[in-house]
């Protein structure tokens, strides 16, 4: 038995509680979250509910719940979609070589050039501002970055004896990728699963502070923020319970990564 | 000759990849709802009206001409006239630039004023407090948004010690002195997710570089280890760290739009973002092709540079 890297155990279970309670949002919150409450408006925290209230008077605990399913939810929509792409594209890549490959990493480059903000505004002028647009615009540019990822790990297994042995056997390049390549890059695409999302989840957070995100009355972490602002005088808890909701999301999955890799690759310097 | 060869190579790499871009950008602008000449007059205008504006605005004529219209402009400075505005894209985005410019680069300047002594200091030695409080900045620095770090700096420092503004922009007019000081805020809130980043790769590349061999042969002709350090680790250590501040580019970028909000800063980002809120589609065109030209471009940089920096790629590829 061997012992798990620290960082795996307390990233694991940041990211679990984090999934517990955007889960749990689906069913049960301590109050309403879209419910307001005119009169017990912009009350600190423990004076009603655990964490206060915001400028209608909304239950600040119960809103983070929920905004975490939306802030989970489409961080996970977004990488699922840019890691089935790029992982996809990458792959391909390293399989074909030559003018193929060429071909493909110059379409990264083009796609790199459009970080998610970028995108979203792009995106947006045509299709408006939203959910699905936030998906789209971040999982875009995360297809460039794992098909980066991909084809750098893919790499150096083409190069291995056994990949030689096979293609003496006859297997094909297709065949090749999915029985000797994948398997062997797949623990360096889950490591990269796991901070692309705390990424993809801090895209989202800007993304919706400039309310391009899923629009109202849907809880997001980031709009929570936008709003929070005009009361940033009155009510400090509102600036601070959203941002330490992201933080300690993005902190939570950037530990997973860093104990997945440890855990998958032993001898990489751990000091390093 | 061979170098000139592959400079000629990269600059035609790059001239195709921006070639994709700004016909992904035109594609997408042009299929977006909004005419602008209906957006000019307004739903109220004449059918006659509209079309004598459209053939005005050469919105009549096919896409292909169009797209190379649009390009032929960018190339001789001409990005067209904004609709809301009623000024030429081009004289906006000058005008923004002079607040985007000095704060990603006052940003920039922070990140590696922080980052390089925290990380080469943690590296000098590994395991002690310092190196224990580089490992927790660089946890910490990238889990938070800039944008939240921004609200906490007008909380705190702006509202709180009242040693700052808590936004807006007094303009160049005002003083370069007054105008840094609004930046500074900005500037910092965009530094600390970077200088976070920078930090984990200087510790990384100093660690690295310090248990090379020639650093060995460096200590046994009786360099002391600080000697060592300045001399032969720290010039070999600046590789990654360069990179890496190319590959942040995308991300600056992204950020300054947030931090500009968050701080009401008439910049770059801002304009590209209250464009698209008033449908104002030839700035947002310009304005994204203008980043996506800084990000490709610097890319392209740190590759060259990369080749210049080190020795051992010369010559090579």
């Amino acid at each position: 038995m061997t012992r798990l890297p620290l960082s795996l155990l307390v990233g694991g279970a940041i990211t679990a509680a984090y999934l517990a309670a955007a889960l749990t949002s689906r069913v049960w919150t301590p109050a309403d979250p879209t419910a307001m409450n005119i009169a017990r408006r912009l009350a600190p925290p423990g004076e009603a509910g655990f964490l206060g209230t915001d400028q209608i008077g909304r239950d600040v605990a119960s809103i983070l719940m929920a905004g975490a399913w939306t802030s989970l939810g489409i961080a996970a929509v977004a990488v699922a979609l840019g890691a089935a792409l790029g992982t996809a594209a990458g792959l391909a890549a390293a399989a074909m070589g030559g003018r193929a490959e060429r071909a493909v990493m110059s379409l990264n480059a083009v796609m790199f050039a459009f970080p998610p903000i970028l995108s979203a505004i792009l995106l947006g002028a045509l299709l408006g501002p939203g959910g699905g647009t936030a998906i789209l615009a971040i999982g875009l540019f995360m297809i460039p970055v794992f098909a980066r990822i991909a084809r750098g790990a893919a790499l150096p297994v083409w190069a291995r004896d056994y990949v030689a042995a096979a293609r003496m056997a006859g297997k094909g390049r297709a065949r090749i990728t999915l029985e000797h390549v994948l398997p062997n890059i797949s623990g360096q695409i889950v490591v990269q699963l796991a901070i692309q999302t705390g990424l993809a989840i801090l895209a989202e957070a800007g993304l919706s502070f400039l309310g391009m995100g899923v629009p109202p009355p849907s809880p997001s972490w980031g709009r929570m923020l936008s709003e929070a602002q005009t009361w940033i005088g009155t009510a400090p808890h509102l600036v601070l319970a959203p941002g330490l909701a992201i933080a300690g999301a993005v902190l939570g999955l950037n530990l997973l990564g860093d104990g997945l890799r440890d855990l998958t690759d032993p001898r990489r310097d751990h000091s390093a | 000759m061979r170098r000139l060869k592959r400079i000629g190579r990269r600059l035609g790499g790059l001239a195709a990849v921006l070639t994709l871009a700004s016909v992904v950008i035109f594609a997408l602008i042009e299929a977006a709802p909004g005419d602008p000449a209906l957006i000019m007059l307004g739903t109220g205008a004449q059918p006659d009206t509209l079309a004598a504006l459209r053939a005005e605005l050469g919105l009549d004529r096919p896409l292909a001409l169009r797209y190379l219209d649009w390009i032929g402009g960018v190339l001789r400075g001409d990005l067209g006239m904004s609709y809301t505005y009623g000024t030429p894209v081009a004289e906006l985005i000058v005008q923004r630039l002079a607040v985007t410019l000095p704060l990603t680069a006052l940003a920039t300047a922070l990140a590696v004023a922080i980052s390089l002594p925290l990380g080469t200091w943690a590296a000098h030695r590994p395991g002690g407090g310092v190196d224990g409080l580089a490992t927790v900045f660089a946890q910490a620095g990238i889990a938070v948004p800039n944008f939240w770090i921004g609200l906490l700096l007008i909380l705190g420092v702006a509202l709180g010690l009242g040693a700052f503004p808590t936004g807006g922009f007094p303009g160049w007019d005002a003083g370069a002195g007054t105008a840094i000081h609004a930046l500074v805020l900005p500037a910092l809130a965009l530094a600390i997710p970077q200088a976070a980043v920078l930090t984990r790769v200087t510790r990384a590349a100093v660690i690295e570089i310090a248990s090379e061999d020639f650093i060995r042969t460096a200590r046994a002709k009786g360099l002391t280890r600080g000697q060592a350090l300045w001399r032969h680790t720290m010039p070999n250590a600046l590789l990654p760290v360069v990179t890496m501040l190319g590959l942040q580019i995308p991300f600056l970028i992204s950020g300054a739009v947030l931090v500009e909000t968050v701080f009401n800063l008439p910049g770059i980002g801002t304009l590209a973002y209250n464009a698209l809120a008033q449908r104002d589609l030839i700035v947002v065109q310009n304005v994204v092709l203008f980043f996506a030209v800084i990000v490709l471009a610097s890319n392209a940089a740190v590759d060259a540079l990369y080749a210049v920096l080190d020795p051992r790629l010369r010559g090579r590829r």
